[in-house]
């Protein structure tokens, strides 16, 4: 596995009157699912088109697998775009095909994987319907079928989810784990932060044209973590303050039952808070705030601004 | 395989497999075989049958002359009847002659129960008038007075002669230049507009329906570009290929089936043989390298102005100078075949905007050669550069949505990375 399947370097784009991209780095380790991350117009479709090789940087550099990007990787790459679209009277089979031949696959070969495709979903019957008959989840489907058809070492997903139900968009989430269990690398730009939780390794944080936070999520969440603990407690008296915590908010559940926040003041582990708060009482629950991917989105978002 | 090849392909087959082309390309030749022949026809085929005409001729002196034709059959009849003014007569019409005319020119009336038909009074009043201008030379006595009137009423026969550069001589007939040279003008000012339209409307469709995001990040733009205004390109070609074989078919069908018809034969024969008198193979290829040309120069316009807009309603503002300048072009030709040497014929045949139209004009009254080699070569500089430009625009344009951008905008794109 590389560490750096896809890299840029300090890329730089401006437009007219704006400035979309202000040296932008960004690491994606191969066979892993890559969060892209950042409010509207924070410049991630520009970096997304930059690494499809849809538009050119004004400086920086893009590295494809150890190299620099070359003209043929963009058929090593399957790019899902945020705003859907295909030829709405075109027949959908036809046109998977001519997609998948313009991706660089033989007629005979995009036929072939597409039945396959169509088959496992179930949607056999829609092949000679035209595209505008489909309803716009099934549109969703085949745009998705599409993306994949070609089998690139690299998939780009923009806000995949959108526009999907909870049923298909668990199916499709399926589908992107697998894609990554056989070993593709995918880069998945949203907004959606319990998706983010679920499907990414790494993520990239992007605001203002600038990247502002990037690691492994497991690391982020507790860089973040802001040492604060809930617990559920069964005792006859109430809860003190020591040494090694304080109590931030207490909320009185029946009799017996209190529920705490409690903010740890030194840097004891884990185990000794819990017997240190276990020797004033019975402990139904005890759990550490790690805080989710959506607190930190707009922490750092509202933070930087 | 090569993806420009891949996308003409689609953007050809897509096209001519769709039942309005089909039907259109094969009902067009019959549509134009039908207005060819069916004046042609109709001119040959007379309304109804002959109209009885009484003639009352008081002198005896005029009757002889009144010649039946295709349309009127004359009776002479002794004297007026009340009859003839009621429905059962079997005469449309009634001349009364009552005197001499060279004497009374007034003596003379035509009856009739409904309005008199111009074709009647035409018809009565040249034979009479001829009568009556023989009659009144006969009253002076001048000796030899038939041969006289022969040798005066002999026919002018103007030939017109064309010299070539050789000093040779040949027939020329400019009307005949005229009539095709202004056909295929108008073949290149209809397939620029609407091949070039349809080139518009598929790149603003690839737009607004997003899907050029997915093509884009599999080829270039430009390679997207080239292949739609090739393969529509190729979908113009083919339909007028097809229109050609068919019309020629039509004609030789056509030319079978009315052999019996000397008139029609003598018509389509004549077409066929003043179309010879031309120089039919360098037309023929001055007429692909413009049409080629001129598609080129406007489909990439159209094309870039496909890529800015954002949809149907800002297409007005950006179609509106091209189909200014394309209707500039038409009236430009049409006046050039007035004067195909004048200064607007010249310059309009340099400049690559209205060249492939003018130039058709100009061509059956032999340009000289270095202005027609000058006028492709122009022409295909122009294509190639605005194709160039209109990649540019394009590459930029397919992906900018929301606002309308102005024109200003647009050429700054071109200098975009």
């Amino acid at each position: 596995m590389n560490d750096s399947f896809l890299e840029t370097r300090q890329v730089i784009k401006r437009y007219a009157n704006h400035t979309a991209l202000d040296g932008v780095s960004i690491t994606v380790p191969e066979g892993q699912v890559f969060g892209l991350l950042g409010p509207n117009g924070a410049g991630k479709t520009t970096l997304i088109r930059i690494i499809n090789r849809i538009t050119a940087p004004d400086a920086g550099e893009v590295w494809f697998d150890g190299r620099l990007s070359r003209p043929e990787d963009i058929y090593s790459i399957g790019y899902l775009p945020e705003e859907r679209g295909l030829y709405k009277k075109m027949k959908v089979g036809e046109q998977a095909i001519y997609l998948a031949q313009l991706k660089g696959l033989s007629r005979q070969e995009s036929k072939k994987r597409l039945t396959d495709w169509f088959e496992r979903f179930e949607i056999m019957p829609w092949w000679n319907k035209k595209l505008e008959e489909l309803s716009k989840g099934m549109q969703q489907k085949v745009q998705f079928v599409i993306t994949v058809l070609h089998r690139p070492r690299l998939l780009i997903f923009d806000e995949p989810f959108s526009g999907f139900d909870p049923v298909n968009a668990e199916l499709l989430k399926r589908e992107i784990l697998k894609l990554k269990d056989e070993g593709h690398t995918i880069i998945f730009s949203t907004h959606n932060m319990a998706s983010v939780e679920e499907i990414c390794d790494h993520i990239a944080l992007i605001n203002h044209s600038k990247v502002v936070l990037q690691g492994a999520v497991t690391d982020i969440r507790s860089r973040y973590k802001s040492n604060q603990y809930e617990l559920t407690m069964q005792s006859s008296k109430p809860l003190q303050n020591s040494d090694a915590f304080e109590i931030v908010s207490s909320e009185v559940q029946d009799e017996q039952t209190v529920n705490y926040k409690l903010r740890k003041l030194t840097s004891i582990s884990n185990s000794k808070l819990l017997s240190l708060v276990g020797a004033q009482g019975e402990i139904c629950k005890f759990t550490e705030c790690i805080p989710s991917m959506n607190d930190i989105f707009i922490r750092t978002v509202e933070g930087k601004i | 395989m090569n993806k420009t090849w891949i996308i003409i392909q689609r953007e050809f087959i897509n096209r001519v497999s769709k039942k309005s082309f089909i039907l259109l390309t094969i009902l067009m030749p019959f549509i134009f075989a039908a207005l060819i022949f069916v004046p042609l026809w109709l001119s040959t085929v007379k309304g109804g049958d002959q109209k009885q005409v009484a003639v009352i001729d008081a002198t005896m002196k005029y009757l002889p002359q009144f010649k039946d034709d295709e349309s009127w059959h004359f009776v002479g009849v002794p004297q007026m009847e009340a009859s003839f003014r009621s429905d059962s007569t079997q005469f449309d019409a009634v001349v009364e002659i009552k005197a001499d005319l060279a004497e009374h020119p007034e003596a003379v009336t035509i009856y009739s129960r409904k309005e008199v038909p111009n074709s009647l009074s035409r018809l009565v009043s040249e034979t009479l008038d001829e009568q009556v201008r023989q009659d009144k030379l006969l009253h002076y006595d001048i000796p030899q007075l038939p041969s006289i009137m022969q040798d005066v009423n002999r026919k002018l026969n103007i030939r017109t002669v064309k010299w070539g550069e050789d000093g040779s001589e040949s027939e020329s007939n400019a009307g005949a230049a005229m009539a095709a040279g202004m056909v295929l003008t108008l073949l290149i000012y209809m397939f620029v507009m609407s091949y070039g339209g349809m080139v518009m409307q598929s790149v603003m469709e690839e737009k607004t329906n997003r899907i050029v995001e997915v093509i884009v990040s599999s080829v270039k733009p430009f390679q997207l570009m080239i292949g739609k205004i090739i393969g529509i390109g190729l979908v113009g070609v083919a339909q007028l290929a097809i229109w050609a074989v068919l019309i020629i078919v039509l004609l030789a069908v056509a030319g079978g089936i009315s052999g019996s018809s000397p008139e029609l034969m003598g018509g389509a024969s004549g077409l066929l043989a003043t179309l010879q008198g031309l120089n039919l193979a360098k037309m023929g290829g001055l007429f692909v390298l413009n049409f080629i040309g001129g598609y080129l120069v406007y489909a990439s316009i159209f094309a870039a102005i496909g890529a800015a807009i954002n949809g149907q309603e800002d297409s007005q503002q950006f179609m509106m100078p091209i189909v200014l300048l394309l209707i500039f072009a038409l009236y430009a030709g049409i006046y050039s075949s007035d004067n195909p040497d004048g200064p607007l014929a010249i310059w309009c045949s340099m400049i690559p905007f209205t060249s492939p139209i003018v130039m058709m004009v100009r061509l059956p009254f032999d340009v000289p050669v270095w202005e027609t080699m000058l006028s492709v070569v122009i022409l295909y500089v122009a294509a190639f550069g605005m194709i160039w430009i209109a990649g540019k625009i394009y590459r930029v344009g397919i992906l900018m949505y929301g606002k309308k951008p102005s024109f200003k905008e647009m050429i700054r794109w071109i200098t975009y990375k």
